[in-house]
């Protein structure tokens, strides 16, 4: 369906850029401290572990569960549309991040969800991170 | 462990205010001049006895500005909490100590908001914020807006879908609440809810905000208007007009990966831990009892947030907020009267420092919904808190 606005675009800091970098080239990724390995999200610049400044990006599995949802009503931005499917996955490697979901009718969400990522348009000509749920047949071999 | 030396040699010496409304047509600076002569005037004082100021953020009222229209001659002692409402409380812990310390000797808090006419309504879908938080604790917000997670509103029903799933809390239960703080609301002339109680029926007819948790009554009401709070010695308030309210014990208390309204990346969403670790500051480390407690004032912006508290503030068990509402006990003849004015969803939003005015009214004896020989009220937020005392 045609809509006149896109969802809003990332706001990209210098601490953010290589979450969003990446999201831009459909990978989903997490920083990881190079010294003591810890994965950490949302991006900063030092690992809260071991101080360290050195840090790797790595790519996700993209896999999780829905730790969270709200179906949201009320105010509406042209953006977007109602109710939107708000979620927080529980990413497989120990990582929570805000995101939606997609291809499941709202009543139908639900807490333990399993769901894995997929990317979708934003202004400015970005992509974010959303989840679609993981098919039975899918989810039963995993 | 010992006692803060701080605890009790502060006290409330004037409250102010102006009238709450949903378009106040001035400015929150002249707002905020009005209710602060009009504090000082109730504790016996001029402008010229102060000589500290304290804020907390997403105040919009300029320092300098403020000096320059009140004629305050010589502020020495400044500052501003961080975590907007969530540091709310905090401006008792920074007065207090400033007094205790010897920095300042009366020091003056106040907030001024129009969150209902302002240039943008505080509730309102917004879509670019800065990627800082202009240091409301927000910070997470730039995480949210991508996918239309626009609103404190939305932040927060993250959270309270998961408090409801863990412990099988249901809307019903938020909404006791919400009757009950519109019972004390329809009793307070200040109060929005003035006049207007509400039934369980219409909570749950109220539309949706955010399913399944926060349907539109179980909403703050963005308000405009003006508090203001003066603080001084014990000792001095002693010889003022108004009967002084001591400042017990007060703390901040935020745990790693903490945030205000955006609170995601705890492990345990279902529980306010940051409440959790201020209660164990308050009651543990200034020997308060939760028993000693007469009436509490707990942040409520929405109404799960309000059970939550009960839960992490000790006064029940996890899970068993929705019974002890259900059991009467927010009521004034209940185990722990609560938002006495009818909170910030039934008497008004001014950012929740009108929860100290109302705790600071019990104290006196002259609240509209008075607790009987009140002696000792809890005042909350989120991350911020005090017991004050008579």
């Amino acid at each position: 369906m045609f809509r006149r606005v896109q969802r809003p675009a990332p706001i990209v800091t210098e601490d953010s850029a290589a979450f969003w970098d990446a999201a831009d080239e459909g990978r989903l990724v997490a920083q990881r401290c190079a010294a003591c390995g810890r994965l950490r999200h949302p991006p900063r610049p030092m690992c809260p572990e071991c101080n360290s400044l050195e840090v790797e990006v790595v790519e996700l599995s993209g896999r999780g569960v829905v730790y969270s949802y709200a179906l949201l009503h009320h105010p509406q931005h042209p953006a977007f549309e109602y109710p939107v499917p708000a979620v927080l996955v529980d990413l497989d490697e120990g990582i929570r991040i805000v995101s939606n979901v997609v291809g499941v009718e709202p009543g139908d969400i639900r807490i333990g969800l399993p769901v894995h990522v997929e990317f979708v348009p934003t202004d400015g000509e970005h992509q974010v991170p959303v989840f679609r749920p993981v098919d039975a047949d899918e989810s039963a071999a995993r | 462990m010992s006692s803060p030396a701080f605890g009790g040699i502060a006290a409330i010496a004037g409250i102010g205010q102006t009238e709450f409304s949903r378009r106040a047509g001035r400015s929150e600076l002249q707002l905020a001049c009005e209710s602060i002569t009009a504090a000082l005037t109730d504790a016996g004082l001029r402008p010229a006895d102060v000589d500290g100021l304290v804020s907390y953020t997403v105040d919009p009222v300029e320092e300098t500005e403020l000096v320059r229209s009140v004629g305050f001659p010589e502020i020495v002692y400044s500052s501003r909490i961080p975590y907007g409402g969530g540091g709310s409380m905090g401006v008792l812990l920074h007065a207090a100590s400033a007094i205790a310390s010897g920095a300042a000797d009366v020091v003056v808090a106040y907030r001024a908001i129009r969150a209902r006419s302002g240039a943008s309504r505080f509730g309102s879908a917004k879509t670019s914020p800065s990627p800082t938080s202009a240091h409301s604790g927000t910070t997470a917000m730039q995480w949210c807006t991508p996918f239309g997670v626009l609103t404190p509103a939305s932040w927060m029903a993250l959270n309270s879908t998961r408090y409801m799933h863990e412990f099988g809390v249901t809307s019903e239960d938020f909404g006791r609440a919400v009757v009950q703080l519109r019972a004390y609301a329809a009793t307070n002339p200040n109060a929005w809810g003035y006049e207007r109680p509400i039934t369980l029926e219409e909570h749950q007819e109220s539309r949706w905000i955010a399913e399944p948790c926060i349907h539109l009554l179980d909403c703050c009401q963005e308000t405009d208007g003006s508090v203001a709070v003066v603080i001084t010695s014990a000792e001095r308030a002693a010889d003022l007009t108004a009967t002084p309210v001591r400042i017990a014990a007060a703390s901040g208390a935020g745990l790693f990966e903490q945030e205000i309204a955006t609170d995601h990346y705890r492990p345990d969403l279902s529980v306010m831990d940051g409440s959790v670790a201020l209660a164990a500051r308050l009651f543990d480390r200034f020997e308060i009892s939760r028993d000693d407690i007469d009436a509490a004032m707990i942040y409520d912006a929405f109404s799960p947030i309000l059970l939550m508290q009960l839960e992490a503030l000790g006064f029940c068990a996890p899970g068993e907020a929705k019974d002890f509402i259900a059991d009467g006990n927010l009521a004034l003849d209940g185990a722990l009267p609560c938002n006495t004015n009818g909170g910030l969803i039934g008497e008004g939003y001014i950012h929740g420092l009108n929860l100290v005015v109302e705790a600071t009214r019990q104290l006196r004896g002259t609240a509209v919904n008075q607790v009987r020989d009140a002696r000792a009220v809890l005042v909350t937020a989120s991350r911020t808190g005090a017991v004050l005392a008579t």
